[in-house]
């Protein structure tokens, strides 16, 4: 345990955990209500996560581009970044199921795991079919996308 | 489409952090900050790639718990969704992560952020599956679920 803590990259992780998580409570993200508001676009839309959305990912574009131009990242060896570049089926089926799940819950994994303490029974709920869906996306995936049409990826 | 009294310093500010948040974990640590990745590697765990991901997930539920107490409103659900209901949905959350590879985080402010169409496509084909489930579930079937 003690050793966990010494290392600068669990640290630093448990420490962007945090802020992450308030971003996301202070955002609106964790009502599932908001959520649910902004994506009922042919009823009494909520616009307001567009700013969630344009404010994340704004300040992200702005510095990944800085942050790359490092040799390596400061406390581990490489930049781990995802190398597929095709839009293949599993990222669309994957992307129509999640987007489901998220429109019939109002809940997607950050807010889901963030609200587990808040005293809701829905959050903990969530989190438990969320860890049920992880662990049986493989077999389901067998079943939606026949491995023979997949090309390696 | 009526568009309803919306907030905007809140939800910017929240996104400031999360995007401060996801820039950080690459600078020091060089890791996309995808949360349904970096649970799944708790579910399914690889050696050696543990204990930062307990602490990313630790530091979130931690933050959960702190803004319960200061501003518990944060945490209103006024969506009224039943037990079962709200199961269903995290199965099909689970399910729908891993097969594509991502979620709001990962592809949405991270993979946007980089510029990768592979999460455009993802975040667009996402948005337009939760706005035709909340018709079908807000609209169809009014709201009681």
């Amino acid at each position: 345990m003690i050793e966990v803590l010494r290392s600068r990259e669990n640290l630093i992780s448990l420490a962007v955990g945090f802020v992450f998580g308030i971003g996301l409570a202070i955002s609106g993200m964790t009502q599932p209500g908001k959520v649910i508001g902004f994506l009922d676009f042919t009823g009494n839309w909520d616009p307001s996560l567009i700013f969630v959305m344009g404010g994340g990912t704004g300040v992200y574009m702005l510095l990944y581009q800085l942050i790359i131009r490092n040799e390596q990242p400061r406390f581990t060896s490489s930049f781990q970044l995802p190398t597929s570049k095709v839009i293949d089926r599993p990222l669309v089926v994957g992307a129509v199921i999640f987007g489901l799940g998220w429109g019939l819950g109002g809940f997607c994994p950050g807010p889901g795991l963030t609200s587990i303490f808040s005293g809701n029974v829905n959050p903990i709920l969530f989190v438990i079919g969320m860890s049920a869906g992880i662990l049986a996306a493989p077999k389901v995936e067998g079943l939606l996308i026949p491995r023979l049409v997949e090309p390696q990826s | 489409m009526q568009i309803q009294d919306f907030s905007i310093w809140e939800p910017l500010l929240g996104g400031v952090l999360i995007g401060l948040a996801s820039a950080a974990l690459m600078y020091f640590n060089g890791k996309i900050a995808g949360i349904s990745g970096i649970f799944r590697g708790l579910l399914v765990p690889q050696p050696g790639a543990i204990a930062w991901r307990a602490m990313f997930i630790g530091g979130m539920v931690l933050a959960g718990l702190v803004m319960v107490l200061v501003s518990p409103q944060m945490f209103v659900d006024t969506a009224g969704r039943g037990m079962i209901t709200t199961l269903v949905a995290g199965l099909l959350v689970g399910i729908g992560v891993r097969i594509g590879s991502g979620c709001t985080s990962g592809h949405g402010i991270c993979g946007i952020g980089r510029l990768s169409l592979r999460s455009m496509a993802s975040v667009g084909v996402f948005m337009a599956a939760g706005i035709g489930m909340v018709w079908v579930t807000n609209h169809l079937l009014g709201g009681v679920l």
